[in-house]
């Protein structure tokens, strides 16, 4: 294919997504934002297929049959078994407004700046051989399509030199936009999800088109000779293990993965969509890859590396094959413009940063300036790595050794996120074991295989020294080198990292710290502030204003505290300075301008229990305020419902002067009977609200139980001989003297007894009131032959308002409550049980008072 | 032949008034107790118009309305809510589920009178 066809083509493509990224921006400026749709995020986290894969898997497979799954068996397995791991680090990062991993790390260990560097360093160390990876596919995917390889040009005559300049100024444009590094970049991520479409429909047209137009199908495919090195197991079963873990750490670890995944979270739910979308996308871009390999091993093609262009390019189908190096370009290109925003971010923030805050004067300019420049040097470094490594070893093993890289974030990240115990100090010191360790079993052979450390190295060893050597330290044996890496840096990091965390416990601040973290899903922990000291609102906005101009700090301290802060606000302007320059960084501004004391670990411990009181104070206040709105709502249906009534009837009345006699006084009745209800009903939330908030009187006194019944039997008589039913009263003889309000126990039992003459049947009823002593209680018990109450709903009748039965009965729905409240007050209890009358059977108990609190 | 008016509430004494002012109205007048049966009556007897209560046992008023706006079949029955919750957010609620209108108890009886012959439309 002509070159120039094939640059053009790569040309318009890159132009397409800035078009593309500022489409999206500009939407989002407008308020429609693209990134708030769950589907873009689950493409984005598609950034994980770099050229790396989108080639490599091919070859992977072409040599060692299933060996590439792990790769994607791993993410699977993180995004299903991690689900909730994810979702604290995303509920942490938008908490605190965090940028990076490295800055996640260094905020949580006490805000160390240190700790955030190193994280930091061993990142770039990691990526830089990446990128150049990316540089390094475009390149070899260009030699395919455009069908030859030159010598290497001049570097100002190198296509791919300027590719990676392009790529610096897409992520200048779209990933360096504005100077909070933890708000959303809404054209890249656009961008990215754009690319993992393109990149998803190019690996699968390239795949069918092998299949079903060059073979008669996968049967067809597979038959072939020379097809079945694609089909074998994996050689060996420890290194497959080890790359599904290294592949679960590096989907949550690697610098482009956090910022997909985390940074550019804008809604916790697109977490469920992603749970199995990512997944899905994963198995859709691996379908093909056995087939494709088994097909360039049956055609013989050189390089399985390149089988994705070549086999188009084998069956004639060159708009496929051009279609697949775009596939294979966006790969790359996502890659290398995530990795580098993020790297950037992390790079400005804690490395280069730290160094200037001495500085004083407006600073947003200058940290979107360092973090351009970032940009530009990580790119040239990878574009420079790309064109000294060229084509040794060291480059093409790079993936997994970046992945190992990160890997080794691993223990400080999950510590921070579930062991409160971790420190800064632990972290570093694990951190840094890991990394010496990856870097000798792993990064040196690799540096060796490519000549630029003498091959001694390896084996017999350095200085000869057979315990050395690099791929089998301390003798180890029968682990193939990554395994072995894998188990000395993350082994030893994890252990020393516990080791060193539990020599000394943590200083508050890092124990302040774990607690935001750890607890970031209990309710409370929003309302822990963790500062004590004199600070000046104006000198904290003054602060935020140097980095976020005098503007927008105004806006954002528009409506809060004036004159002297309290703790909350500077929490908040710690915050908003950690989402520009990172958390260690703001940390140190913030102590720079405020009056600190220290706190000690036990402060800690008061303040953690000084949020949960009040947190329980205020949710105790809240339900109260929602009982007492329940409260007046019912009063006031039950008022409306009488006057209702008595509005209708009596309007009715004066309308019509000339109505029927017998009519009229059925329509008077109504309102007598109504009015009667509604002076009940008033008298009776009166007295309730009376009795709750405790200004009741109570007049005390030797109180004779049978007596008290038989004055509320006489006083139910009445409306018992109304309703036709017989009351029978049975009572023990001799029962002692209860300590009671006599007017206010013969109200519940006149209450309960009302409430069996109104539910009894008419002309049959039968109530029984019955009294006798039972261990140290006196009991009285009303039955009835009414249609009793439902097990279900024997607690609910005596709450206010919540009348038993399926018609509404007569009555306020307050008799019950009111009775329990009156009988808890004298200590005892009342409850409902199934009578032998059929009915229902209402116990009272109430406590004997005890000997030596005989009535004197 | 008149149009008829269904009366569902579960207050005896409401139901008594209602029902007087129905007739005096010209209206036939079929009464419901509670949810249930309300909707039953609907369904076999057709009625012109409903005065429905909100707070009824068995179905709530906002339940029946629902049900009887669900039925396509009984697209042409006229509702008037009649509730004492007479909050904002009920009105909205009642209207939201499709009622034609909604009166809060206590209610004036010429203007519910005046409503429900509104709704009825003009007499054959």
């Amino acid at each position: 294919m002509a070159p120039a066809l094939v640059i053009g083509t790569a040309f318009a493509y890159l132009l397409a997504l800035f078009a593309l990224a500022a489409w999206a921006d500009r939407r989002a400026a407008a308020g429609r934002s693209l990134i708030g749709r769950p589907w873009v995020y689950t493409l984005s986290l598609g950034v994980y297929c770099s050229a790396w894969t989108y080639f490599g898997s091919v070859g992977r497979a072409a040599a060692g049959g299933l060996g590439f799954l792990p790769i994607y068996l791993g993410p699977t397995l993180a995004m299903v078994l991690a689900w909730t791991l994810v979702r604290r680090i995303v509920r942490v990062a938008r908490r605190y407004r965090i940028t990076s991993i490295a800055d996640f790390i260094g905020s949580r260990y006490g805000a160390s700046r240190t700790l955030a560097g190193a994280v930091t360093l061993l990142a770039l160390v990691g990526v830089v051989p990446y990128v150049a990876l990316q540089l390094k596919a475009i390149a070899s995917a260009y030699a395919v399509v455009a069908g030859a390889r030159a010598a290497a040009p001049a570097w100002w005559a190198d296509g791919m030199f300027w590719v990676a300049l392009v790529l610096a100024g897409f992520t200048i444009a779209f990933g360096a936009r504005g100077l909070d590094a933890s708000e959303r970049h809404e054209g890249l991520v656009a961008a990215i999800a754009a690319e993992s479409v393109v990149k998803l429909l190019a690996f699968v047209a390239v795949g069918a088109f092998v299949v079903w137009g060059m073979f008669d199908g996968p049967a067809d495919l597979f038959a072939r000779p020379g097809a079945a090195p694609a089909l074998q197991a994996p050689a060996d079963g420890g290194a497959w293990f080890a790359l599904v873990a290294l592949s679960m750490f590096s989907v949550l670890l690697l610098p482009r993965q956090f910022q997909v995944m985390v940074v550019e979270n804008v809604d916790e739910g697109h977490l469920r969509r992603a749970g199995w979308g990512f997944p899905a996308y994963l198995l859709a871009i691996n379908v093909f890859v056995l087939p494709l390999a088994a097909a360039g091993l049956a055609l013989g093609l050189p390089d399985p590396e390149t089988y994705v262009l070549a086999l188009p390019l084998a069956g004639g189908a060159k708009t496929l094959a051009l279609l697949a190096f775009v596939g294979g370009l966006s790969a790359a290109t996502g890659m290398v413009v995530v990795e580098a925003t993020a790297v950037a971010t992390m790079v400005c923030n804690d490395l280069v940063l730290p160094l200037l805050l001495g500085r004083g004067g407006a600073l947003g300019g200058l940290v979107l300036a360092i973090r351009r420049a970032a940009i530009v040097v990580l790119l040239l470094l990878g574009y420079a790595y790309f064109r000294i490594a060229g084509e040794a070893y060291a480059l093409a093993s790079i993936g997994l050794i970046s992945f190992a890289a990160v890997a080794q974030f691993a223990p400080a990240l999950l510590g921070a996120l579930y062991w409160k115990g971790g420190t800064r100090a632990g972290a570093l010191a694990g951190l840094g074991t890991g990394a010496l360790l990856w870097a000798y079993t792993l990064m040196l052979p690799s540096i060796a295989r490519s000549g630029w450390l003498p091959a001694g190295f390896v084996e017999p060893g350095p200085f000869g020294l057979a315990w050395l050597r690099p791929e089998h330290l301390f003798g180890l044996q029968g682990l193939d080198n990554l395994s072995h890496a894998l188990f000395w840096s993350l082994g030893l990091n994890a252990a020393v990292f516990v080791a060193v965390s539990l020599a000394r416990p943590p200083s508050a601040r890092e124990a302040a710290r774990a607690l935001q973290f750890v607890d970031v899903l209990e309710p409370a922990a929003g309302e822990r502030v963790f500062w004590r000291g004199r600070a000046r609102a104006a000198d904290l906005q003054a602060l935020v204003a140097r980095f976020v101009g005098a503007e927008r700090a105004a806006a954002l301290f528009a409506g809060r505290p004036q004159g002297f802060a309290d703790g909350r606000l500077v929490q908040f302007a710690e915050t908003q300075l950690a989402g520009a320059v990172g958390a260690a960084s703001a940390r140190a501004l913030v102590a720079s301008v405020v009056e600190e004391q220290a706190l000690a670990p036990a402060d800690i411990a008061r303040i953690v229990e000084e949020a949960n009181t009040l947190r329980q104070a205020n949710a105790k206040l809240e339900s109260l305020d929602r009982l007492k709105d329940d409260f007046i709502s019912s009063v006031t249906h039950e008022l409306r419902t009488p006057l209702t009534s008595i509005r209708a009837v009596a309007e009715l009345l004066r309308d019509e002067p000339e109505m029927a006699a017998p009519e009229r006084a059925r329509f008077v009745a109504i309102v007598v009977d109504e009015s009667e209800r509604l002076s009940r009903l008033v008298n009776q939330v009166l007295d309730l609200a009376k009795i709750e908030s405790g200004q009741a009187e109570w007049r005390d006194g030797d109180v004779d139980l049978r007596e008290a019944a038989r004055q509320a039997a006489r006083s139910a008589g009445a409306l018992l001989r109304e309703r036709g039913a017989v009351l029978e009263v049975r009572a023990d003889e001799a029962l002692p003297p209860l300590r009671a309000d006599a007017d206010r126990l013969q109200q519940v039992l006149l209450n309960l007894l009302g409430n069996a003459a109104k539910f009894v049947p008419e002309g049959r009823g039968r109530v029984r009131l019955s009294l006798w002593r039972e261990g140290g209680e006196l009991r009285a018990a009303v039955d009835d032959n009414g249609p009793g109450v439902p097990a279900a709903e024997r607690e609910l009748v005596f709450e206010k308002f919540r009348q038993g039965g399926a018609t509404r009965a007569q009555g306020t729905g307050l008799g019950l409550p009111i009775s329990r409240r009156i009988v808890e007050h004298l200590g005892g209890r009342i409850w409902i049980e199934d009578s032998t009358l059929g009915g229902a059977r209402f116990v009272v108990g109430l406590p004997l008072p005890r000997p030596q609190e005989t009535p004197r | 032949m008149s149009k008829t008016v269904l009366i569902a509430d579960d207050e005896p004494n409401i139901v008594v008034s209602l029902e007087f002012l129905m007739k005096r109205e010209g209206w036939s007048v079929r009464v419901a107790r509670d949810g249930v049966a309300a909707l039953e009556l609907i369904r076999s007897e057709r009625p012109d118009l409903v005065l429905l209560d909100v707070m009824m046992p068995g179905k709530n008023g906002f339940e029946v309305c629902q049900a009887v706006r669900a039925d396509d079949s009984l697209a042409g029955t006229r509702i008037l809510l009649l509730s004492a919750k007479g909050r904002d957010t009920d009105i909205a609620q009642g209207l939201g589920l499709g009622a034609d209108g909604y009166l809060t108890k206590p209610f004036s009886t010429r203007e519910l009178a005046a409503r429900v012959r509104e709704l009825m439309g003009p007499t054959p």
